[in-house]
């Protein structure tokens, strides 16, 4: 579904080059939901903007349904860490914003923004505007506005990065649901060990700058899950191998000059 | 520092003010016969309302109401029409790299030539008529309101421009739903500042460029030495500012409840 081939990206500030990907082969198969961990600064949001079309590659590819990514489109629907809802539109108005740009008539969207909104638990805050939210609520109007694209593709970009560890929990296990249901295809950004493992099919660990993808481990546990399997012995071997290669990479980080 | 002081209070400045001022005519302080007194203003300005016009032949008594609408009504078209060029302009200028370039540099190069310099401009090319006071308010609101709009628009959040985009918007619904709207604030700030400046044209152009109107009875009032009227006229055009002022203020309150929202945040 996805294909990210031999990518790299630099970056150019005045005199100074940042290679900031460097040689990224990903193939994310259809319905596959797959987590980039990485410390921050390597490059995993680049990536996910090259998916999204907000930025394209210096070097290589990237492919979503075989076709070579320009621009931004519904299908590749993102969810960013800062919710971006529009400030001043309703929850519902916000919901709806994608179906009405896209001009779709009000009688076909109208019935599924009221199932999504029931789904991510924001019925009754319809007319509430973001400023009168919490950050979790407001992730759920980010979550909301791009399911009812009914996107191929759904991008995350550590969307529960910035919430308390009590919503964040709440927060996976509401996406756990809602990939239950519609089993989209999932590229999701994080650097939390224990939220790519609990969320994914495969965590691609990526390496500090240059940003290369150091290793891809496949998550066996069974789904549906629930927030306890992060207590299972399976789990913690998982995390165990994660955090042994996140450690390495983290050392090298620290003896390496910052900024380069 | 922000002690709320009970409403009455911010009438005691004024008052004292007032009281100087009384006091500066009624002892001599000042120069006898040229600053009337705050009572003898009030008896003018009350006469000027509400005196009959036709009892007395004087063009200060019950003509007040009518230089206020033909005032009013410049500055209300005037700025209109600023705002009808200068926030889509601004939009423009805002959003496109090339309308920047073409634009742009044109706007700035004239925008520090005081309206009071377009003055002789004004009255060849449109003559002592309304068009003349309308080419100046509108000219003097118009920069205002456009660096304003400008700003604003550069100010959007990238994030909420990907966000539209991804979302499936084109150009045009990102700018009508997305950049309009962020950049609401803005145009409002431009639209203060605007109507501020077309109250200012407006005195200017009655003065020389038209025969009616607040600035006209001002100067007209100076010449014959009724310097009562024209105190009467300042305290009128500062009041109309003021409401006006308020009158957007209100508007933008109206228009941007969602900030309000967010100021309690």
């Amino acid at each position: 579904m996805i294909e990210i081939d031999d990518v790299s990206r630099e970056f150019v500030k005045g005199e100074r080059r940042v290679l900031a990907l460097e040689n990224i082969d990903l193939e994310v198969a259809e319905r596959e939901f797959v987590a980039i961990l990485g410390p921050s600064g390597c490059g995993k949001s680049t990536l996910l903007n090259m998916v999204a079309g907000f930025d394209r590659p210096t070097r290589g590819t990237v492919r979503v349904a075989g076709e070579e990514i320009i621009t931004p489109s519904p299908s590749r629907a993102v969810v960013f860490q800062e919710p971006a809802l529009f400030p001043w539109l309703s929850v519902m108005d916000n919901v709806v914003f994608g179906p009405k740009a896209q001009r779709q008539p009000a009688p076909d969207y109208r019935p599924r923004a009221a199932q999504i909104i029931e789904q991510v638990g924001l019925r009754g805050f319809e007319g509430s505007y973001p400023a009168e939210l919490s950050g979790g609520m407001r992730q759920r109007v980010g979550i909301a506005r791009v399911l009812i694209m009914q996107p191929r593709v759904l991008l995350m970009d550590e969307p529960f990065g910035s919430l308390d560890a009590q919503t964040r929990m709440l927060m996976q296990e509401l996406l756990l649901e809602v990939w239950e249901r519609h089993h989209q295809t999932v590229l999701f950004i994080t650097h939390d060990i224990e939220e790519a493992l609990l969320l994914s099919d495969r965590v691609c660990v990526m390496t500090a700058r240059p940003g290369r993808i150091k290793k891809s481990i496949d998550v066996g546990i069974t789904r549906p899950r629930a927030i306890e399997v992060t207590t299972s012995p399976e789990f913690n071997a998982l995390r165990r191998e994660v955090l042994a290669l996140i450690r390495e990479e983290s050392e090298q980080a620290a003896r390496e000059p910052v900024g380069v | 520092m922000n002690l709320r002081l009970p409403a009455p209070w911010f009438v005691v400045l004024p008052l004292l003010l007032l009281a100087l001022w009384h006091f500066a005519v009624d002892l001599h302080w000042v120069a006898q016969g040229i600053i009337p007194s705050p009572e003898q203003v009030l008896r003018s300005w009350f006469t000027w309302i509400f005196g009959s016009s036709k009892a007395m032949l004087s063009p200060y008594s019950g003509t007040w109401l009518d230089n206020v609408t033909y005032s009013t009504r410049r500055v209300l078209q005037g700025f209109g029409l600023a705002a009808l060029v200068a926030i889509p302009l601004g939009l423009m200028i805002g959003w496109s790299r090339l309308a920047a370039r073409l634009i742009d540099p044109t706007v700035q190069l004239l925008r520090p030539v005081p309206i009071t310099a377009w003055l002789p401009f004004a009255i060849a090319v449109f003559g002592i008529y309304d068009a003349s006071a309308l080419f100046l308010i509108g000219l003097g609101a118009f920069y205002p309101i456009v660096v304003n709009t400008t700003h604003g628009v550069r100010d959007t959040n990238l994030l909420l421009l990907r966000a539209a985009r991804m979302l499936g918007a084109g150009m045009i619904t990102i700018l009508a739903k997305v950049v309009f709207p962020s950049a609401l604030p803005s145009i409002f700030t431009g639209l203060r500042l605007g109507i501020g400046v077309a109250w200012t044209a407006v005195i200017v152009a009655e003065m020389i460029a038209v025969k009616s109107g607040l600035g006209y009875v001002l100067w007209d009032a100076y010449y014959v030495g009724r310097m009562d009227i024209c105190v009467a006229t300042m305290f009128s055009v500062g009041l109309l500012g003021f409401l006006s002022d308020r009158i957007i203020v209100w508007a933008g309150r109206l228009v941007l409840h969602w900030r309000t929202l967010e100021a309690h945040e």
